[in-house]
């Protein structure tokens, strides 16, 4: 989230598409009560009718994997409507920038393209090619009138122009009245003093298109000035308490903690690391805070191996892994390369793909093919026990599987980072059961006993051995240690700006790393979290900040350096007046002597950087401001982003299963960059009329993940008993099926044994003169519980095809027939 | 002055977290469900469901709409159930609190009058006839605690103190909810202490939503009752 959950109350209108809150994360609706008591409008989009449509002031369906359609058809009704801020959009964002002659878009494709040779990508991006053109010193070249006929803002009017309301009405299904509606009521948050906010989950990212589902949002949100205030952002609300921590912390694979980039086979040294991933602008007004990123991964490394890291050994820099340019390493290469056993021994650590990854039917498969498994769970799961499951023959699997017990959550101690930021600490509660142990304690054990077999050689045993691992606290692991390590310390003495820093004491802020080895930090963007003053995370202050609306700073921590809503500088205009004066999230205060600002002065939240604002009260711009969008190159807001496998621009194409044999779009039917795997075990089948409907996976409010922690609780299997199947009342008549009757739900990858569930909550869509039926299945069944072993996951059906720029799979929409038993 | 719940049904997401809530502090145990076609399970209230979320779908002036009532006794103010039961070691009402109160002495009483006699069909019996249904979380009340499911409650639907606070809280959300939907009403807000605001009509969220004598109101239901007890005790003294 770029804001936080309690923010959610100072919206004027909430869309919630691309994911169901009220099911899914229901204290968010504590928040969207507030905001429609305060008169807030209301807005659900998803293909079903769920428990938050029944308290949406409107509801629209769509049909799965056409959001982009949907959203472009909004941008085009922004643009055309003129209903856009335009100050905002002129001052912050792109959209002034003149793009290179080179880019262009022609039959659903942008220039640059070529097929590539083998999978799993189906082509790539010459990115060269939508280059911005430069001025002599290598500034982007802008129209802030928004004229010029390559500037991004034009640009953008012409590639959304064929996104009319009856073209996008025959994509979506939705009907025009509808659009039409959401449309006009949206847009009026492009107001001054207005605040439209996203609340978004895995509807809209486990798509072949889900990074650009969401740039479109991000589009519409930048041009009706709704970053950076309150009540507005782009939020993604996460699917368990500490996915947004680990994802800071490096969960996925192609990044190091704090978003560093992992390094490639091609930078083969610290030096070469750091210039490729360094960005650096020419432009004065950029603050391209990322021009600090050797202080950042040095201090990594330093963190990492401690004083076996010296400038002389490039920080130890060789010791860590390296990834091949241009291939991937995400769960479905993982569990591909496992299929095709190249990956020999797999820890399955607080997971249980057999059940939660898409085409669990290949993974299980892949399993067969280890040597060894090593399983960390609360409890045995269908990932350990996936030798006894159905189809298989436990006489002729091989893998040997290991079972450690882990404690739960409330057994131990820790942080979480919840979506809105937010680091909290929390206390033990009961001690973990039997043999349990916490996680750390677990890897921190297993990381002695490696380096104790590395003591006496092994293959380049250097990484294992230099490695600091000082965690421990009479023998048991100290969560307190490893948060210090994750903030950093000096680790020597420093002098910063006239003042000293002891070796030894804990790093106030990043803004004090350094890339020279005297300061460690495990994750810059947490530094600031833990330090002299104590555990910031600990915090349970309840006092609200001046501005009154809901930041509650001295409430746990937030990344970056307690900054609640980010990029909230850009909720001021040029001179650092709120647009919105009465929920206001920073003001500029500073003084004032002859129409110039002469002291500076930030009131409300952190601000995105202390600096002046870009005018002075007379009108005259400053030198010494900086842009807001810090994190940017360019300091701006990329409503034009080069940088993406996929193109600058989002464009609708078609799940690669799909119902409908043309884009009425544009002539490409599939993403043209989309991942796709290939094994026998990835069948797919798109228009085929084996499979005439669509379907959708989803969560219920009574079940948590793959269910291993809630299939076990006959309370909750008493509301939830069954895996079942939602069907519209019109095709049940087509199908004959009578309500709670056993079907197969069978796609080109497995079939999974439902009740049926006929309801008016699902309708045919129509696609101009087509209709289309879909169907939805929740994902959190397994055959382990309960024990009738029939009850399984929805993902033995969904297809190994992903999102060209995260792999995240595309188990929103695909393929399917229903069947009676 | 008693205690009331107010059950404010348009913040109700169906979360059902209150429904889990009520079998957690009563340890009372799961049914062994199916799921018939819908969300809602267990089928009906029972002697170990006190608290049961009916989830329905309507189409009314061609809108769609999933109701949700999280139905439970609504500890009248004049209950039914205990002037037909006449025996206070069965039925009482604990006057602070207001809360009516089931014993296990309810197995001396004939259950099907029991439950005949309830406006809203709340009481259900076990197979030798003793009688359960919400008892307020009195345990928990009377010891400076919300009853589980207000407790649990996420999204402000469930709320619990004193009586006129209540109904007061009732009004503000009545005057404020009327202006998006005229349907818009308290269920016999006089006659209970478990007051509902619901935004359509009542019967589309279940049957017995509102007192069964419908446009009589409670009260002239509950003087019926009264004229008729002295019958019901005859028949259970020849028994």
């Amino acid at each position: 989230m770029t804001n936080h959950w309690i923010d959610i109350k100072n919206s004027d209108c909430i869309l919630i598409m691309g994911s169901n809150a009220a099911e899914n994360h229901p204290v968010s609706f504590k928040y969207v009560n507030e905001a429609m008591d305060n008169g807030a409008t209301l807005i659900s989009v998803d293909p079903r009718f769920t428990r938050t449509s029944a308290k949406a002031d409107i509801y629209a369906p769509l049909r799965s994997g056409s959001d982009i359609a949907f959203l472009g058809g909004m941008i085009k009704y922004i643009l055309d409507s003129k209903q856009y801020s335009e100050e905002y959009v002129a001052l912050y964002t792109n959209a002034p920038f003149i793009v290179g002659k080179k880019f262009g878009f022609k039959d659903g494709l942008f220039s640059g393209f070529e097929k590539t040779p083998e999978g799993p990508t189906m082509g790539k991006y010459d990115k060269g090619k939508w280059a911005f053109e430069m001025d002599k010193n290598g500034v982007p070249k802008m129209d802030r009138s928004l004229k010029h006929k390559r500037c991004v803002f034009q640009l953008l009017k012409k590639h959304f122009g064929r996104y009319d309301l009856k073209t996008v009405s025959a994509v979506t299904g939705t009907s025009e009245a509808d659009l039409q509606r959401i449309y006009d009521v949206y847009s009026k948050t492009g107001e001054r003093g207005k605040a439209g906010t996203i609340m978004y989950a895995m509807g809209w990212t486990q798509h072949t298109t889900g990074t650009q589902n969401i740039r479109t949002m991000a589009i519409i949100q930048l041009l009706l000035g709704n970053m950076g205030v309150a009540g507005g952002g782009v939020n993604a609300l996460r699917g368990e308490s500490n996915v947004q921590g680990s994802t800071d912390h490096c969960l996925l694979w192609h990044i190091w903690p704090g978003y560093l980039k992992t390094a490639r086979a091609s930078n083969t040294s610290l030096a070469a690391y750091n210039n490729t991933w360094t960005p650096s602008s020419k432009d004065p007004l950029s603050a391209n805070w990322w021009q600090n990123y050797p202080k950042y991964s040095v201090s990594m490394l330093k963190s990492f191996f401690g004083e076996k890291a010296e400038a002389a050994n490039d920080f130890g820099y060789d010791w860590l892994p390296k990834v091949d340019d241009g291939v991937g390493y995400s769960w479905f290469d993982l569990f591909d390369a496992m299929y095709k056993e190249t990956i020999k021994g797999f820890f399955a650590w607080g997971q249980n793909p057999a059940c939660s990854g898409a085409n669990a039917n290949k993974t299980r498969e892949a399993l067969g093919k280890l040597d060894w498994m090593v399983n960390v769970n609360l409890f045995d799961n269908e990932t350990g026990s996936f030798w006894k499951g159905p189809g298989m023959d436990p006489g002729a699997i091989k893998t040997e599987v290991f079972m450690l017990p882990a404690c739960a959550s409330v057994e131990k101690e820790g942080s979480i980072t919840n979506s809105g930021r937010w680091m909290q600490w929390r206390y033990r509660g009961p001690k973990p059961l039997g043999d349990s142990l916490p996680d750390g304690d677990i890897i921190l054990t297993l990381g002695e006993k490696i380096k104790e077999v590395y003591k006496d050689g092994g293959a380049y045993p250097e990484p294992i051995t230099n490695l600091k691992w000082d965690y421990a606290t009479d023998g048991a692991y100290d969560p307190h240690k490893v948060a210090k390590e994750i903030n950093g310390y000096f680790v020597k003495d420093v002098t910063i700006k006239d003042k000293t820093f002891k070796k030894g004491t804990l790093v106030p802020s990043f803004a004090f790393l350094q890339a020279d080895g005297s300061t460690s930090s495990g994750n810059w963007l947490y530094c600031n979290s833990y330090t002299e003053k104590g555990n910031m995370s600990a915090r349970r202050g309840q006092e609200d900040a001046v501005n009154n609306i809901g930041l509650f700073p001295e409430f746990a921590w937030c990344w970056p350096v307690n900054r609640r809503i980010i990029y909230n500088r850009a909720s001021v205009d040029a001179k650092g007046v709120p647009w919105d004066r009465k929920d206001w999230v920073v003001y500029f205060k500073g003084e004032e002597k002859d129409g110039k600002y002469v002291s500076r002065k930030w009131l409300g939240d952190i601000p995105d950087g202390g600096w002046y604002p870009m005018q002075n009260p007379d009108g005259s711009w400053r030198e010494d401001a900086k842009y807001p969008f810090i994190m940017r190159k360019h300091g701006h807001a990329q409503i034009f982003g080069p940088g993406l496998a996929d193109g600058p621009f989002p464009e609708h194409y078609e799940p690669l299963e799909c119902p409908v044999e043309k884009n009425y779009l544009n002539a490409q039917m599939v993403n043209p960059t989309a991942a796709v795997y290939s094994t026998k075990a990835d069948a797919h089948a798109t228009c085929d009329p084996r499979f005439p409907y669509v379907a959708t996976t989803y969560r219920v409010s009574e079940h948590w993940q793959t269910g291993l922690m809630t299939r076990t609780q006959s309370w909750l299997m008493e509301l939830q008993p069954q895996m079942f199947v939602e069907i519209s009342e019109a095709l049940a008549e087509l199908k004959g099926f009578q309500n709670g009757e056993r079907v197969n739900v069978i796609s080109a990858r497995g079939k999974v044994e439902c009740s049926v569930i006929i309801t008016k909550r699902f309708k045919p869509f129509m696609m101009g003169e087509l209709t289309v039926h879909q169907v939805g299945i929740p994902w959190h069944y397994g055959w382990r519980w309960p024990s009738s072993g029939k009850e399984d996951s929805a993902n033995l059906l969904t297809p190994s095809a992903g999102d060209p720029n995260t792999r995240i799979p595309e188990t929103k929409a695909f393929m399917v027939n229903v069947v009676k038993v | 002055m008693s205690n009331a719940f107010f059950i404010d049904t348009t913040r109700c997401t169906g979360c059902r977290g209150c429904q889990v809530a009520c079998k957690q502090w009563h340890d009372l145990p799961a049914e062994k469900t199916e799921n018939r076609g819908t969300f809602e399970n267990p089928p009906d209230l029972s002697f170990s469901t006190y608290k049961l979320v009916r989830m329905r779908e309507t189409e009314t002036d061609g809108k769609l709409k999933w109701l949700f009532f999280p139905e439970q006794c609504r500890h009248c103010i004049e209950p039914p159930c205990l002037e037909t039961a006449q025996d206070e070691s069965a039925i009482f009402k604990d006057e602070k609190t207001g809360a009516v109160i089931f014993t296990a002495n309810t197995k001396n009483l004939f259950a099907d009058e029991i439950i005949e006699s309830c406006p809203y069909n709340i009481p259900r019996k076990a197979a030798d006839g003793t009688l359960a249904k919400c008892d307020m979380c009195n345990d928990r009340v009377t010891n400076g605690l919300l009853p589980a499911c207000v407790k649990t409650c996420p999204t402000g639907t469930m709320n619990f103190g004193d009586r006129d606070q209540m109904v007061l809280l009732a009004q503000q959300r009545l005057a404020l909810v009327s202006k998006k939907h005229n349907q818009a009403q308290l269920v016999d807000a006089d006659d209970v202490n478990v007051i509902y605001l619901v935004s359509e009509a009542p019967a589309l969220y279940c049957e017995f939503a509102m007192a069964s004598a419908g446009t009589h109101g409670l009260s002239r239901h509950m003087a019926l009752r009264k004229m008729a007890s002295p019958f019901w005790r005859a028949l259970r003294q020849l028994a």
